[in-house]
């Protein structure tokens, strides 16, 4: 296969990715550190390498709200956001999904103040778990640029028509440079057909975009959004199977098993730390320890499935958040534990909470996680929530 | 992996050379490369770190470089107390110098080479912009990249009137180490 390998940063991957999407609309607000992908776009269109429009917007809601908009008259979008910027669009993000409209959007993954932080965790994203969007984490710039194409196939299908949100971890991915294959315009475009959609506004069809229900038709709505979104599980697997036939690159679907094969303590994670995870469990596999990996990719739809079936073959399971849910435990660990408890079976399971305002995850960190989960499984311990960094457990 | 370490001033440079280098290792020389800035705001004229990773497989670690194999630093006022932490001992350290011979008792236990760059950068930019310099006296010190492949990622990355500049730059930086 012919191959166009370039040496960008994730923001720059981002941006080639949006550009052989062909969105007829781009609106966003630049805000660190997805800046250089929105500077990327409006350069592009500005110098006529794409065909779309570029909507100087004030703010993020008006981001939001513009890519919603062009949406619903059957225009594909593309909006971008980070942290706080993410967070004055939460208005939108609800009404963007509730009105089923398959906005695209890069998020690029960091802290949410105060403390005021411009640096990488998930807690903007994850905070968001429940405004009806896709939400799928990448580990490279490759990954980032291919799950934006993808991303449009997703969300634009029919039996889905749900936004999506493309997340990558701030700086660590999207300030760092790497080798990027930049596919094809013409075989994107095989891969990616023009927007359709049966939901299409026009003068000959006018709709209702603010619409509104009573007590006796909102569950009905809402029901419709829930089943769209586990559609999404079935069209994920058929898209990504249908990328790798066309660009021979495979993301393996909702999760990706790393060695989990004979694994007994595996450790799950989002995002650019699992690449950090595949080094530690080569060490430590060829030291003979059975350690693996489990990459979440979606956390919504969640991967429920492929979370009990790697439960039931291994021993321990600890979670990797770069986010606190206040007062409880990482989100990420809630979520996977819920699938956990729906087996018959006991697994230790521990929650490593750190990563947090950009702090690095170090191989020895790493390796110190897999250590404990082997000794909590030996001691039969209960299960802990962690601050990793700060060694201290929560639930003393 | 090999591992290395910018040191420089905002707007030396030292994140562009640290692109190069990898371009050069990667698109060049078939090898996988990473680079990137110390993350966060950067400001012109306070010192700024970069890095470049480089292995012959695809690279996943995406944790902080602890150990550097090799430190370049354009400006050498910002050699400091502290500065060998996370330097692996033995680790080359390349300083642009008049004076090599002043780091030999600080930098202990490290290959300390000398090359006076600004001069250099002086003598064909006219202008004391010694990004290159080093990337040229790192290429020869290290092997990492060839000559060939060093001078090929400095014509991808820059318009042809700047680079043929800095193309002479790395020649003849690459052969002051190499002699």
């Amino acid at each position: 296969m012919k191959t166009n390998k370039i040496f960008i940063s994730g923001d720059e991957a981002v941006a080639q990715g949006v550009r052989l999407s062909r969105p007829h609309v781009i609106a966003a607000y630049p805000i660190t550190p997805q800046t250089i992908t929105v500077e990327r776009l409006s350069e592009m269109v500005e110098a006529g390498e794409m065909d779309g429009e570029y909507m100087h917007v004030e703010s993020e809601h008006s981001a939001i709200s513009a890519t919603m908009g062009a949406s619903a008259v059957g225009a594909r979008t593309f909006t971008a956001s980070s942290s706080q910027g993410l967070l004055y669009m939460a208005e939108g993000l609800h009404y963007c999904s509730g009105g089923r409209w398959p906005v695209v959007m890069m998020n690029a993954n960091r802290s949410v103040a105060l403390p005021w932080s411009i640096y990488g965790d998930h807690r903007d994203s994850l905070s968001l778990l429940d405004c009806g969007w896709i939400q799928v984490y990448v580990e490279d710039a490759q990954e980032a640029l291919d799950m934006i194409i993808q991303a449009y196939k997703i969300a634009e299908h029919k039996d889905v028509l749900t936004p999506m949100m493309v997340n990558l971890d701030g700086f660590i991915l999207t300030h760092t440079y790497e080798l990027v294959d930049i596919p094809e315009q013409k075989m994107v475009d095989e891969f990616l057909p023009a927007f359709e959609t049966p939901n299409k506004m026009s003068f000959e069809e006018p709709k209702n975009l603010g619409f509104s229900s009573k007590p006796d038709d909102n569950t009905e709505f809402k029901y419709q959004q829930n089943e769209a979104m586990f559609n999404a599980i079935d069209v994920i697997r058929d898209v990504d199977q249908e990328f790798a036939e066309k660009f021979g690159r495979k993301y393996h679907d909702m999760v990706e098993e790393y060695r989990c094969e004979d694994a007994e303590v595996v450790l799950v994670a989002l995002g650019s730390v699992c690449g950090t995870i595949r080094v530690v469990v080569d060490k430590m596999r060829a030291e003979g320890k059975k350690v693996g990996l489990l990459k979440i990719r979606y956390m919504r739809p969640f991967p429920e499935a492929e979370v009990k079936d790697l439960a039931r073959r291994v021993n321990a399971i600890g979670v990797i958040d770069k986010d606190i849910s206040f007062g409880y435990e990482g989100t990420v660990y809630t979520n996977v534990n819920s699938a956990i408890s729906k087996i018959d079976k006991y697994v230790y399971k521990s929650n490593f909470v750190g990563g947090l305002g950009g702090r690095d995850i170090t191989k020895a960190d790493i390796e110190e996680m897999f250590n404990k989960l082997f000794s909590g499984v030996e001691n039969k311990s209960e299960e802990k929530v962690e601050f990793f960094s700060l060694n201290v457990e929560t639930n003393d | 992996m090999k591992e290395i370490r910018w040191h420089g001033r905002g707007g030396q440079g030292g994140f562009t050379a640290s692109r190069l280098l990898g371009i050069a290792a990667s698109v060049h020389g078939g090898k996988h490369a990473l680079a990137f800035p110390s993350f966060g705001p950067e400001r012109r004229g306070a010192p700024v770190l970069a890095f470049t990773k480089i292995d012959d497989s695809k690279i996943h670690d995406r944790s902080e470089v602890q150990e550097s194999d090799y430190v370049v630093v354009m400006d050498e006022t910002l050699i400091t107390p502290g500065f060998e932490k996370g330097v692996r001992p033995g680790a080359t350290i390349l300083v642009n110098t008049e004076k090599v011979e002043k780091y030999q008792d600080a930098l202990k236990g490290f290959q300390v080479i000398g090359i006076d760059a600004t001069s250099l950068a002086m003598e064909v930019l006219g202008r004391p912009i010694t990004n290159t310099a080093m990337y040229g006296a790192l290429a020869a010190a290290s092997g990492l990249v060839s000559l060939e492949a060093a001078l090929a990622s400095i014509r991808t990355e820059m318009k042809p009137k700047l680079a043929e500049l800095n193309v002479k730059i790395v020649e003849k930086a690459f052969e002051l180490i190499n002699n």
